[in-house]
């Protein structure tokens, strides 16, 4: 129906090209060209955070970001394989370690932003925590254990530092 | 034996943990399949009227469209496209008449998703309008008739008396009588009664509906986000006149379920679609979507009580009439698995129950996390507490001088067993430090505090059942239909084989849903699992067990000494074969009697579930801020104490939306508040700066290992706790659900005699 666009961008750290349509958002680029199923569209309002996607550093709502804007971009998702030996980093295994999901599909946005909290903010307050998170929703409501899982990343973290 | 790694009792971490936090937990919404369409649904824009016609020639002809459907298509593949678990009321797409605003009247099929709905767009219905019915009470005696005639499915014996009634919109009238209650009110010291409200409400869960179907040689494989797999695969296979054997339903994990996801939702358009056009079809609902597809109970709810100057219950009275939608769904087993709970925990001797069910021109609404219960118990808890007040009785103390103890007859005359009631009440009230003098706040900030119980007879009889298959390696699988939606019920089915078989968990494998290789199983529901599935598991590791025993002594090694593998070996020569063990479980049960409602065995165990609330009322801006929350409840010896309380907190959350922001908002039947930013769920900011859990100590005698289900249990005492605690700090008392802001101060400015101005 309507002309592709190709896009030129590094995906998970690997420089990659796709064809688009215009009218795709983020979470359809990811999901259609490249089986990426970690980032879910759920209200489709950018109000949620199921959808989280980080371009140029920086979170994302997924559903709201057209696709081509990403041309250029250095875009990474949760399967971003991370640098360790069993593959997780420290907000992934704290949130194991706590228990902090349950059915699973709010998940990845929230360890995505949990990890830029904790770049921004190494040891962060509950305060600081809540309102980092409060643009992701959980309707299991597993928060208690979310805030307990980044509170036990940020020790992590800073254990390795020292 | 050691205890085995994951034994139960211990809280190990869950199973599919790696899964989820790196984003590779497969879900329906992940599938893609070769040659698959993608589905738009094309819906209604009133609530009631007949259909004259619907025109798709515009739709049809949007390039990239391969099909659209209506009502009469379906025929082609469902001769009876009427589907539902209690009623046969429910049409795979409307056919002569629209009963909802949403309701499903066409449906797009295009490669593009975007095609698809683009094409929906384009078709027209042109509708002759009938007058409507929303409210529930009204619908008992309305002109408006929904259905023109009532259609039980044939499954539950209390609905066949309904078969071929005609102009009327009560789906059940469920009946309880016990003792002498006129007698009892005319010598009672005291009448009390109130009427209370609860608002139509949805699960919501993040990932929406969506489910796949893929034609194949005379079968047919639904990928379905759904809570029963087994239901499913009876249902169609009985909408397309075939045998089970030729449906197959798989379910891997579910983004969320709290009830939505059972029974019938998308599945049947799917499957019909992709008979008829021969390719694989697939419908991913938009969150929107959900709003119209189905929803919880609003109630009206009336009770009345004869009571003792010393504050005993002697006698209750409750009418209960339940806002079903527009198709039954499953609200009749809520109307009455729920209904014979109405009074509440309390030993009252003298009770009369009328619970009905009522279609009206509303969204469907079904089972949501506590099957009813919850909007009981806003009634009966707020009612007892009402009570204390005007007596001048302790909130606690008033409940503790009409509990309902162990080896005391319900109302429907089963005696409780193994339902800590009493224990439950009093550990939240100390955790509550009940007794010691409480802060009441001061100026525009005043603090109150509430409590409340609640209870819960699961679902029966239902029928689960399990396969364990130990591998050579002694490694093993465990085949259920249990849906792990969250719950964590992969890990703790795995514990109970770990218990069994003395392996440690990481050893095990739970089976996803697969009808043809997963038996059968009622459906993941009313925190039945962990009871049900749990003791066939039990067995079917059992029998596995005294199979492996028995190889043991054969081959001449003890079972307590030589590893698993070593006697597969032993007996095939090689790392080969397998012992496979299979359980089935199925309670007793006795029906409740059509006229009285009683039963000597009306449920194989009882939840128990208590909240206690510390509340900080603004009185300048009616803003209630729960600033403590305490969740107490019985899941008898838990399985997985960390997993059961992440249940317990995560119920009473979901149940604080409930009560304090949620509410679908209607307009001459629209729904004009269906996306996230109208309709406002509990986020991290929402959440009581304090949180405490706790399960008291129990045991379940019939459970697997003392074990029984928790999962709604915590939704019980929210409500009515919190209503409590605000009557508690600043004198005013809310009936209706939900308590906003706006509620609480045109509550606090009518009493103060300057009352806002109404809406």
């Amino acid at each position: 129906m309507s002309t592709m666009k190709t896009l030129h961008f590094t995906l998970n750290g690997e420089a990659v090209i796709a064809q688009a349509p215009p009218h795709w958002n983020l979470v359809e680029l990811l999901q259609n060209r490249f089986s990426l199923f970690g980032a879910r569209e759920s209200c489709g309002q950018g109000l949620c955070g199921c959808c989280t996607v980080l371009v140029d550093g920086q979170a994302v709502s997924g559903c709201l970001s057209l696709a081509a804007r990403v041309d250029g971009a250095d875009v990474r998702t949760i399967e971003a394989v991370e640098p360790t030996d069993d593959g997780l980093d420290d907000v992934q295994r704290a949130f194991i370690e706590s228990g902090a999901f349950q059915c699973g599909f709010c998940t990845p946005g929230f360890v995505l932003m949990t990890r830029q909290l904790l770049d921004e903010h190494p040891q962060p307050s509950d305060d600081e925590i809540r309102h980092y998170l409060s643009g992701n929703l959980c309707r299991c409501a597993a928060y208690p254990e979310i805030v307990a899982a980044v509170r036990l990343a940020a020790r992590g973290r800073a254990a390795q530092d020292r | 034996m050691n205890a085995p790694h994951g034994a139960v009792g211990q809280s190990v971490r869950r199973l599919e943990g790696r899964a989820k936090v790196t984003g590779r937990a497969p879900y329906v919404h992940t599938l893609r399949l070769p040659g698959m369409l993608h589905a738009k649904v094309f819906r209604s824009t009133v609530a009631h009227a007949r259909i004259r016609s619907v025109n798709t020639a515009a739709a049809r002809a949007l390039p990239g469209v391969h099909r659209v459907l209506i009502g009469e298509d379906i025929r082609a593949v469902m001769p009876d496209p009427h589907y539902g678990p209690a009623f046969h009321d429910q049409p795979v797409l409307a056919l002569d008449k629209v009963r909802y605003f949403g309701e499903p009247v066409a449906l797009v099929l295009a490669e593009d998703p975007h095609v698809a709905e683009e094409a929906a767009a384009l078709i027209v219905a042109d509708y002759e309008e009938l007058t409507p019915v929303y409210d529930e009470v009204e619908a008992m005696d309305s002109k408006a008739v929904v259905h023109e005639v009532l259609r039980p499915a044939g499954t539950f014996p209390d609905l066949k008396h309904l078969q071929g009634k005609r102009d009327t919109n009560i789906a059940l009238d469920y009946s309880l009588r016990r003792g002498d209650p006129d007698a009892a009110f005319a010598a009672a010291d005291h009448v009390f009664e109130h009427r209370f409200r609860t608002q139509q409400v949805l699960h919501l869960p993040l990932e929406p509906f969506v489910s796949a179907a893929v034609p194949g040689e005379g079968t047919l494989t639904i990928h379905t986000a759904s809570q029963s797999p087994s239901f499913v695969r009876i249902e169609i296979a009985r909408l397309l006149g075939w045998p089970e054997n030729r449906v197959r339903v798989q379910v891997p994990y579910l983004g969320g379920g709290f009830g939505a996801k059972l029974y019938i939702k998308v599945e049947a358009m799917v499957a019909a679609a992709a008979l008829i056009v021969g390719r694989p079809v697939k419908v991913s609902l938009t969150m929107e979507e959900q709003f119209f597809t189905l929803t919880k109970h609003a109630a009206t709810l009336r009770i009345r009580s004869a009571v003792t100057r010393e504050g005993r219950v002697t006698a209750r009275e409750c009418e209960v009439w339940w806002n079903g939608g527009a198709y039954a769904d499953i609200g009749p087993r809520i109307t009455q698995k729920s209904g014979f709970t109405a009074p509440g925990p309390y030993d009252i001797e003298h009770v009369r129950i009328d619970s009905y069910a009522l279609y009206t021109n509303l969204p469907p609404a079904g089972a949501l996390r506590g099957f009813g219960i919850p909007q009981l118990v806003w009634a009966y808890e707020s009612h007892t507490d009402m009570i204390a007040r005007e007596l001048g009785i302790d909130p606690v103390e008033m409940r503790r001088r009409n509990v309902l103890r162990e080896g005391r007859p319900q109302a429907t005359g089963t005696l409780m067993r193994d339902a800590a009631i009493e224990q439950v009440l009093e550990r939240t009230a100390q955790r509550m430090n009940w007794s010691a003098p409480f802060d009441r706040g001061s100026g525009s900030v005043r603090r109150g505090r509430g409590i409340a119980i609640g209870f819960k007879a699961s679902v029966s009889p239902t029928t689960s059942v399990a396969i364990v298959n130990i591998y050579a390696d002694g490694s093993c699988a465990l085949y259920c239909s249990t849906v792990d939606m969250g719950q964590g019920s992969d890990t703790a089915m795995a514990q109970i084989v770990a218990e069994v078989l003395g392996i440690d968990i990481e050893r095990i494998t739970v089976v996803h849903p697969d009808t043809d290789v997963t038996p059968y199983d009622m459906a993941t529901l009313g925190s039945r699992s962990t009871f049900h599935m749990g003791n066939a598991v039990r067995a079917a590791a059992e029998e596995a067990r005294g199979k492996l025993i028995a190889l043991a002594q054969e081959v001449g090694v003890s079972v307590e000494t030589a590893p698993i593998g070593e006697i597969f070996r032993r007996k095939y020569g090689m790392q080969a074969g397998n012992v496979v063990g299979s359980g089935s479980f199925v309670p007793a049960y006795t029906p409740t009697d059509h006229h009285t409602g009683q039963s000597d065995n009306v449920t194989p165990f009882w939840m128990i579930g208590a909240t206690g609330v510390e509340v900080e009322v603004d009185t300048e801006t009616g803003q209630v801020t729960v600033a403590r929350l305490v969740n107490v409840g019985d899941a008898g010896r838990a399985i997985n104490p960390a997993i059961v309380e992440t249940q317990l907190s995560g119920a009473a959350i979901m149940q604080l939306g409930f009560t304090m922001t949620e509410k679908m908002q209607f307009r001459d039947g629209q729904c004009v508040n269906p996306s996230l930013a109208d309709y406002r769920i509990p986020g991290i900011l929402d959440i009581p700066a304090v949180i405490d859990n706790e399960l008291v100590d129990a045991t379940q005698s019939s459970g697997p290992f003392g074990a029984k289900g928790v999962g709604e249990s915590g939704t019980f005492g929210v409500s009515p706790a919190i209503a409590s605690a605000i009557e508690d700090a600043v004198g005013v008392r809310l009936t209706s659900l939900p308590i906003t802001a706006e509620a609480v101060l045109r509550a606090l400015r009518e009493r103060q005699g300057r009352p806002l101005q109404a809406e």
